[in-house]
């Protein structure tokens, strides 16, 4: 006997095989996220590495409205050439429709007129220049592809001046500093907001040192920063960490090294260092074991379990910034259109890893800029004890109190906290 | 206070800095090769020096042992694989044999660095000071590590002098750097002697590699500023000359502690080019050279 379906069943079946056999096609495409990061270095690789943790988290939650998403890795030996190549590859090669990239400032900053040009929403999630967000402001139509998926430079500053009126100048009556910072892109904001914020913390600043990030020996700068007895030296470094972390344990150098060390703020540098970071304070987005939001730690012991390490501050904001890519799809409606997405992108408000990610809009001073305030995001402070990351500030996230080398001359020992 | 400061820490530096460049100097002098990968060897050592030590577990000592030995075999591997083998070349004219020899040298300099960011990343490292604390010299805070490593270099210099001058095959490796033609006349194997001369470059490199990264730190990405940096020493010290590479060695090291002092760390290796730049023009052979 022959088979046949009933009339009236033939308009539902037909709705039914185009219904299943057309979406599918691109169901199955996968969306695909551009990630560009040094793999040598330990940040850069960091990034790399929780973006494919964000996605593959995102894909066994059923990816974004069923499509899975692609994370495409590119090496860029943090240069800005290698980098806005990888950047055109990812557009024009491999189709992605955002990309994730870079924590140098330089690089970022390269890439950024190729968003403009490509059309090609593009998140940094770890360099710090002001300049990154300034140009969405000046010349939004042209540069509104650009996100800055970690606090600038401004903002880092300002919240190491709050951690420094906190736990430096309160417990331990310190009084004055010296701004020890490499010359790059992202320090010159950094400095400039140093220079205002820490002497209303009470810091007063006795000099205010830029050195080459070549520098190997920095015998002559601590030689001049000793000079003139600070109570603190306050840091701007992350081209280089191993160095002048180093040689002030080897030579003791009597002062306290604080402000922001972004290689200490890796779990390796205990070993780089071979322990000479005791002691170190230095800012950074989120700390082993400590709950900023209720994402943290799970991410935290997943990346720790799946890399051995645990995450450099731009692994956090990398992870997050696939989820708010991936939330802001969904909230165009699964389009992936450039402009649709920018959109999309700006309405992010996403409880993430390291606090409430939000950016900022078109008429604030940082366009596009991550938003820096308690309730939202304000990094922590951590310090190198035994071998450990301590989160000493904010006080309701601390998990330890601050204590230095016994090389380290304190104006006071530090009275109750 | 800052002249005692900037004798103590210039001392150290220029030490290591002469270490660094006797070997390359002794292999030009000797064999007529300008090694463009020092630096990269170099490194090997240091990072080996320290994943022995650090990453493995097995301490500062045994760190620094596997250190040199890697610095030793990795100059032997330059040497046979890429050396030799441009020299003995049937296919490069004898006259062009030196410009192969460089290019051959810088390329496997390159590879060695690239290949050593890709092992062990481009971040700095820092072994562990052989002796730990600090000395105070009149007031001047001075790590013992950096007395040591001063002790260190003049006891390996002594040992290479001792050999060169009161050795037989030190005597002979003196005459094939003056005559390499007479000594083969005479019944020498220049090969064996040509063996020696890379065997002690390595021995000096590598010790001179891992002293560094347990007193300044050595990453990857500093291969070709060392490479440099020796080259420069050689070339105004005199290629060949021995003596003249630790004069140089000395003057270029005070000459950037001085100007790290007393202008600004920044500038610290700015007036050593200069200093090098005028040799060349006013005394190419350099302050002690032969030619």
């Amino acid at each position: 006997m022959k088979f046949t379906p009933p009339a009236v069943a033939l308009p539902f079946a037909a709705a039914f095989a185009l219904a299943a056999y057309a979406p599918p096609a691109a169901a199955q495409e996968p969306i695909k996220i551009g990630v560009i990061g040094e793999q040598s270095a330990i940040a850069g690789a960091s990034l790399t590495k929780a973006a494919e943790m964000a996605a593959d988290d995102i894909n066994a939650h059923g990816g974004v409205n069923g499509r899975k998403i692609q994370v495409i890795t590119y090496d860029d030996h943090s240069s800005a050439t290698d980098a806005v190549r990888a950047f055109q590859r990812a557009v024009n090669q491999d189709k992605v429709v955002a990309v994730i990239g870079s924590y140098i400032s330089e690089v970022a900053l390269a890439i950024e007129p190729w968003s403009a040009r490509l059309h090609m929403p593009f998140i940094t999630p770890g360099a710090a220049s002001n300049d990154i967000s300034k140009h969405v402001h000046d010349d939004y139509d042209h540069f509104k592809y650009t996100f800055h998926g970690w606090l600038n430079s401004a903002f880092i500053a300002q919240s190491i001046c709050d951690y420094s009126k906190d736990i430096l100048v309160g417990p331990f009556g310190m009084k004055t500093a010296v701004v020890m910072s490499e010359d790059a892109a992202w320090t010159t904001p950094l400095d400039a907001r140093y220079l205002e914020c820490l002497p209303t913390a009470g810091l007063k600043v006795l000099d205010h040192i830029r050195f080459n990030p070549d520098t190997t020996d920095f015998t002559p700068i601590y030689n001049q920063i000793e000079a003139k007895h600070p109570d603190v030296i306050i840091t701007g470094i992350s081209h280089v960490g191993v160095q002048p972390t180093v040689q002030w344990h080897d030579q003791q150098v009597p002062i306290p090294l604080a402000g922001q060390s972004s290689q200490a703020t890796t779990s390796t540098f205990w070993k780089d260092t071979n322990g000479a970071t005791e002691g170190v304070i230095t800012a950074t987005a989120a700390s082993p074991g400590v709950a900023l939001t209720d994402s943290t730690v799970p991410f935290t012991d997943a990346y720790t379990k799946r890399y051995g390490d645990s995450p450099a501050y731009c692994g956090y904001s990398s992870y997050d910034m696939v989820h708010i890519i991936a939330e802001a799809i969904q909230r165009a409606g699964g389009s992936t259109d450039p402009d649709k997405l920018v959109t999309a992108l700006e309405q992010t408000d996403h409880v993430g890893t390291v606090g409430r990610e939000q950016f900022y809009g078109r008429n604030d001073q940082f366009t596009h800029g991550l938003k820096y305030g308690p309730g939202l995001v304000t990094g922590v402070a951590i310090q190198w004890q035994n071998g450990k990351q301590m989160t000493v500030w904010p006080a309701d996230k601390a998990n330890g109190k601050v204590t230095f080398p016994s090389f380290v001359k304190l104006p006071k020992q530090a009275s109750a906290q | 206070m800052l002249t005692l400061q900037i004798l103590i820490d210039g001392f150290a530096i220029s030490s290591l800095y002469g270490l660094a460049a006797v070997g390359f100097t002794l292999i030009f002098g000797v064999s007529g090769v300008l090694n463009l990968s020092h630096g990269g060897i170099m490194v090997v050592a240091a990072l080996v020096g320290w994943a022995t030590a650090a990453e493995y577990g097995f301490g500062s000592y045994l760190g620094a042992a596997v250190g040199v030995l890697a610095g030793l075999g990795l100059a032997l591997v330059t040497y046979f694989v890429v050396v030799r083998q441009i020299q003995n070349s049937r296919a490069i004219p004898k006259e062009e044999t030196e410009i192969f020899v460089l290019t051959g040298t810088l390329l496997w300099g390159i590879m060695i660095q690239e290949g050593m960011a890709y092992l062990f990343s481009d971040n700095p490292i820092t072994m562990r000071p052989l002796i730990a604390g600090v000395v105070n010299i009149f007031g001047v805070r001075t790590p013992a590590n950096e007395i040591l490593i001063a002790v260190l270099c003049w006891v390996v210099i002594g040992l290479l002098w001792l050999l060169v001058n009161r050795t037989g095959a030190g005597k002979a490796l003196l005459a094939a750097s003056m005559n390499p033609r007479g000594l083969s006349l005479l019944g020498f194997e220049l090969s064996r002697i040509y063996l020696l001369v890379w065997v002690i470059y390595g021995v000096l490199a590598g010790v001179a590699g891992v002293l560094l990264a347990t007193f300044l730190g050595v990453s990857s990405a500093n291969a070709g500023q060392l490479t440099a940096s020796a080259f420069s020493i050689v070339v105004l010290g005199g290629l060949g000359s021995v003596s003249g590479s630790l004069v140089a060695a000395y003057l270029v090291g005070y000459l950037e502690t001085v100007t790290a002092y007393l202008i600004a760390p920044t500038l610290r290796p700015i007036p050593a080019l200069v200093l090098l730049v005028l040799a060349v023009y006013v005394r190419p052979q350099g302050l002690l050279g032969r030619r």
